[in-house]
Formats: structure tokens, sequence, C-alpha cells
């Protein structure tokens, strides 16, 4: 691994949409909740990629299809290279072994009847494999517990605990790609830090993927090194983390931004307010999906979605919007 | 096993242990025991008082009163404990502990039964959701309205006489049986479902057998249990009702309905209220036994039971 060692594609999402029809009613397909409405995501092995957005934005939606835990309303879904998209079952078993979820909600996602033994054993059975006593206590000894927790119940640990066994659970299989559906925002703020730096460690030992799902910026400003902005089950901006961090394109990333505080002393940010509410998601507004609380926005915009382009001279970065924030002026040294 | 901190507790047995210092839980506990205990021992404790169902006693009923009973409290006696049984004369207390027996065996393996079949569609049913889910809801919805009574009397005149009359009450308590438990059961699992770790059993490749039986259905035994405890009463009444109106098990075999169903028309006179008087209180006690525990159990397992979706 050397000059391709950031080419390989562990996941790749072409165009997905995920509808969710209103319950009981398949047949009002045109009341559905478009949760996530066209979105073409890549992730690389070595990359941390940050998936960020308001409240109901689509993340977990997002997550849930590129896991295979939903199928996609359209479009397909390619993990390691291979369209899974209708793959389904038992066939699933060894996409299952590639990409694992770590969830939102550490109380919910462990099965309070089970202890942490048999959580952990699960995957394992899964695959039909029996662990043995010392697979079980290497995995929780790779999240920072000890073989004392085997025999716990889950209403025994803490928070930071229970999302500790959580991603012992998804290592398990020894995935490549870690989703990981707002693994902290669950947790106490002083606990937030010690799992993140648990995720990074995990990273540098066993050459771990992510795709970091968060509503809030500053989580995951320092374990990303890419970043995708979405609004309304769709990715406005993405591009590499600092570039889009200092430089945001997007109307909607930077009125994000904006109210981050900025690390750095003596730089100051305009603070942008974001007013009205999020448009419902069965109803999207025509054009570009912001344009109802946009700073910026202009006639043209209420007509044709706007595609994620290039912006600021870099391949890399782009944004889905007519009028892009320019580059900042070079700053003087 | 090298851990030297005090043993976990699994949640399932920290609510059993509330469930054992909850009193009047202990009582019903203590009460189905005693009856289970009498019901299983009956031909023992009949062989024990030397007395069969089955013996007329004409020897022991005063022809001037109508063919009661001589005597105190239905004839009470060293011979017959529960005295006899009008008419015929026959050992009542080998009636009651026999006609226990049949009703509590009844009840039990129709609760069996139905919470077996139940738990197994109603877990199912929401988790597989989509059109099993919509048909199985249809019929949980028929079965429950149907009018079971008028139906089981229609049957009962029916079937012929050759096939057993128990085996029939049983099939067909069993068939209307578990649909209210299904339908408890679902609703109950529906929000399981939607709980992550369905999906983090899921996403690391469980099959759907292991997550409705190692996922959903620990999370449910509680309920299971609470409903089933609580369904046992109603069986036996059901039995008892079936018995009472003629389409139970036949005569000779004993039965506390078909006893508190002939014993009315002595009460009633007032000529030997004691013929109603034992197979009522057994039949009570049984009611009353399961109903306490089940109520216990349900404490202590904290179950809510939502009947609408
Ligand atoms: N199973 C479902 N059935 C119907 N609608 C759903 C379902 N799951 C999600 N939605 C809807 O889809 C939209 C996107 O939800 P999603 O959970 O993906 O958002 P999110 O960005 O993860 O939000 P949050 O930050 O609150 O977790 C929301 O409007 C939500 O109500
Ligand atoms: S396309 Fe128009 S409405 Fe949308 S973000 Fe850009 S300027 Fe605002
Ligand atoms: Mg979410």
């Amino acid at each position: 691994m050397t000059t391709q060692s950031v080419s390989e594609e562990l996941l790749r999402l072409k165009n997905v949409r995920k509808y969710f029809g209103l319950p009981g009613a398949p047949w009002r397909q045109a009341q559905a909740v478009k949760a996530v409405d066209g979105v073409n995501f890549v992730v690389r092995k070595g990359e941390t990629v940050g998936l960020v957005g308001e409240s109901g934005s689509g993340k977990s939606t997002l997550a849930r299809v590129a896991t295979r835990l939903l199928d996609p309303t359209q479009g397909s879904v390619e993990i390691g290279g291979v369209d899974v998209t209708n793959v389904r079952g038992r066939k699933l078993r060894p996409v299952r072994r590639k990409i694992q979820m770590v969830f939102q909600d550490p109380q919910a996602s462990l099965n309070p009847r089970q202890s942490v033994g048999t959580i952990l054993s699960t995957p394992f059975r899964a695959q039909g494999i029996r662990p043995t006593r010392a697979q079980l206590v290497e995995l929780l000894q790779q999240v920072g517990l000890s073989e004392e927790h085997l025999e716990r119940y889950p209403h025994e640990f803490s928070g930071g605990q229970r999302q500790r066994i959580g991603i012992a659970r998804a290592l398990s299989v020894k995935p490549d790609l870690l989703v990981c559906d707002e693994p902290v925002s669950a947790l106490d703020v002083s606990v937030q830090a010690q799992v993140l730096n648990l995720l990074a460690d995990l990273r540098d030992e066993l050459g771990l993927s992510y795709v970091l799902v968060a509503h809030d910026l500053a989580v995951v400003r320092q374990v990303t090194s890419r970043l995708a902005v979405m609004y309304l089950g769709t990715i406005v901006e993405e591009g590499p983390a600092d570039q889009v961090y200092s430089a945001p394109a997007h109307p909607y990333t930077k009125a994000l931004l904006s109210a981050v505080p900025v690390p750095e002393p003596g730089v100051e940010r305009d603070r942008i307010v974001l007013t009205g509410d999020v448009p419902t998601p069965i109803a999207p507004p025509s054009g570009c999906p912001f344009r109802t609380r946009c700073y910026k926005v202009q006639d043209v915009c209420a007509t044709v979605r706007p595609v994620l382009e290039p912006v600021h001279g870099s391949t890399e970065h782009r944004a889905a919007c007519y009028f892009p924030e320019p580059p900042p002026p070079e700053r003087t040294r | 096993m090298s851990s030297s901190v005090a043993a976990a507790v699994s949640p399932t047995r920290q609510a059993l242990r509330r469930a054992r210092k909850d009193r009047s839980a202990r009582l019903g506990a203590v009460l189905v025991v005693l009856l289970v205990l009498v019901a299983a021992a009956a031909p023992l404790l009949v062989k024990l008082s030397g007395q069969d169902p089955y013996t007329y006693h004409l020897d022991l009923l005063d022809p001037a009163r109508g063919n009661a009973p001589k005597g105190a409290l239905g004839g009470v006696s060293s011979d017959h404990w529960f005295g006899v049984e009008p008419l015929t004369g026959r050992d009542l207390f080998s009636i009651v502990v026999l006609g226990l027996r049949t009703s509590l065996t009844i009840a039990i393996v129709v609760t069996l039964v139905t919470s077996v079949v139940g738990t197994l569609i109603g877990i199912s049913a929401a988790y597989f959701g989509g059109w099993y889910d919509a048909v199985a809801s249809r019929v949980f919805d028929f079965l429950f309205g149907f009018p079971q009574l008028v139906f089981m009397i229609a049957l009962g005149i029916i079937v012929p006489a050759g096939f057993p009359r128990w085996l029939l009450l049983i099939l067909v308590l069993s068939v209307f049986g578990w649909a209210s438990l299904a339908r408890l059961i679902r609703n109950q699992a529906r929000s399981l479902v939607a709980r992550e770790f369905v999906e983090a059993a899921r996403s690391v490749g469980s099959s759907g057998w292991h997550v409705i039986t190692r996922e959903l259905l620990p999370n449910l035994l509680g309920p299971v249990l609470v409903i089933a405890t609580l369904a046992i009463p109603g069986y036996i009444g059901a039995e008892a009702a079936l018995s009472f109106l003629g389409v139970g098990v036949p005569p000779p075999t004993p039965s506390l309905g078909r006893s508190i169903s002939d014993s009315i028309a002595w009460v009633y006179t007032g000529a030997d209220p004691w013929f109603l008087f034992f197979p009522g209180v057994a039949l009570f006690v049984a009611v009353l036994g399961f109903t306490l525990l089940g109520d216990g159990v349900r404490d202590a397992f904290d179950v809510r039971l939502r009947r609408t979706t």
C-alpha cells in the first residue's frame, strides 16, 4: 500500500432515495416522507467521513440504507465494490462482515435481557461460529472494558460504557467500515471525548474507516478527514474537512458553522441566524431545498434543484448552490 | 466466573424476586401450588378417603326432604368429608377433587397451547409486519369478536358423542383463545421491534428466527407470563360454564361446573346449599389463586398491557 492507498472504495451510494410511505397507505406515495432524496456518497479506505445535518435531515436513514438495514426506494448500494442493493437474507452475511453500525442510543441498542457475553456472542453465532471466552474478552479489552464485565447486564453500565459495548459488538465481525450514527450525542459531554478518542485509537490500531454521523459540527471536527452536509435528504456540500470548515461554500453550511465557536483567537465569524422551520420532507420546496431559509435566495433557486459542483477551484470540494460563497481572501501571514 | 464482584442478576430474575416479596402474589402462589397438588394427587386423595365418585349411597339420603342428604352440612361425616350429592348420594369430596383435576387440566393445557401459539404468531406479526401482520391482525379481530359460547354449544351438539369431550373442549378453547394473547403480544412487540437492539441484531447478520426467539421473546416473557396466568381463571370459568350448560365433560366424569349447575336447584329451594358450597369454594379458590398470582407477576414485571395499537 504505497501510492494507491486512498483508492480502495469501501462504500458507494449511487443516487439513493428512501421514501417512507405513510402508514397503511402504500398507494399514496405522493404523501411519502422523502427521508433521503437522491444522494451520491463514497467512502474510501482510511477515510473518516463526517455526515452532518439537522435533526430529520435523513442522516440515520442514509446510514441504515448504507448498512443494508433498509432497502433503498431507488438507487444502488455498493459495498467493497460489489453491488449489494438486491442481496437479502442469508446472502447478506458476508456483506455484514464488511460494514457495521454503531447506534445512536446505547441504551436502546443493547438488549436489556441479555448479558454482555450474550450480546457479544450474537455476531459470531450469526456467522455460525461459537466464540471462545478469550475472543469475547479480547473484544472487551479493545474498547477499554475487562473480563469482569462479561456476565453483567446493560443496566449495570454507564452510558459511555454501553456505547463501548456497542462498539465492541460492531468490531466482532472485523469490519472494514464502521458507520457510527451519532455515537456520542446521547452521552454526557465529559464522556463524549473519551468515546471519540476510542474511535480514533481503533482506527489507527485496526485500520478502520468511519462514517461519523453528527448533528453538531463541533463534535466531529477533530476526527474527520472529509465532511458531507445534509439538508432535507440531500447532500448540499462535501469536501475535505479543513476546506469545508475554513471556507464553507453552501449558505447552509456557512450558517451551521457560524453557530460553532471558532477555536482560533482573534478570528471572528458573523453569526448567521437561520429563520423559519425546516420544510416537511413530505413536500420539499421546488428547486433548491434550502431556498425557504436561505439569505441569498434568488428566483432561479426555485426552478431546478442545483447539483453538487466543484467550488473554490478544488475538485474535491463541491456544493449544490447557484450562488456559492466565494473562497476567503488569502490571509496575510 | 473469575469475577470477584457480586454476581450479576438478570432483569427477569430481579422481577421474580420482586414477585416473591409481594404478599398477595405469595398468597396466590401458595393457593395455586396447593390446588395443583390437590389436582395432581386427586386419585390418591380419593383412595385415601376410601370413596369414589361413582357409587350411589341412597341410604344417606332423606326421602322426606326430596332426597337431600341426611345430617348437617350436606351430610358431612368421617366417611364423606364434604358430604354427599343429593339425589344420588355420591361422595362429594371425590367429585370436587376430581372435578378440580378436570378443570385445572383443561385450563392449563389450553393456556399452554394458546400461549405458545399466540406468542409466536404475535411476535412474528410484529417483526415481519407488512401483509402478514395485516392478515394476522384481521384474524385476531375475527376470532376475538366471534360468539364463542354459541359456537361451542352448537359444536357440542353436532360433534358425534364418540369424540372425547375433554379434547373437544381443549381444541375449541384453544382455537378461540390464542387470538387475544397474540394481539396483546403483537402490540407489545411492535414497540420492541422499533428499538435499536433489534436492528443491531439484524446488522450483525442474525436470522429472523434468532431475533424472534433470542432478542424479542426474552423481553416479552413477563407479559406472556402475566397474560397466561391471568387467562387460566378465565379458562377454568369457561370450562365450568360449558359443563354448566351441558356441553362440557359428560357425566359421570366429575366436573366442578356441572356440579355447580346441578346444585343451583338445591340452593334455590334451600334443601341442600352445601352442594353448591364445596365445588363453589374450590372454583373460587382456583380463580382467586391464579388471579392474585397473575396480578403479582404483572406488578413485578411492570407490565402495562395495552389493548389497542
Ligand atoms: N421508519 C420510518 N418511517 C417513516 N418515516 C421515517 C422513518 N424513519 C425516519 N423517518 C422520517 O424520515 C426523516 C429523516 O429521518 P432520519 O431519522 O433519517 O433523520 P436524522 O437526520 O437521523 O435525524 P436525527 O438527528 O433526529 O436522528 C424524518 O422526517 C423522519 O420522520
Ligand atoms: S441555490 Fe439559492 S436558495 Fe439554494 S442555497 Fe444557493 S442561493 Fe440559497
Ligand atoms: Mg438520526
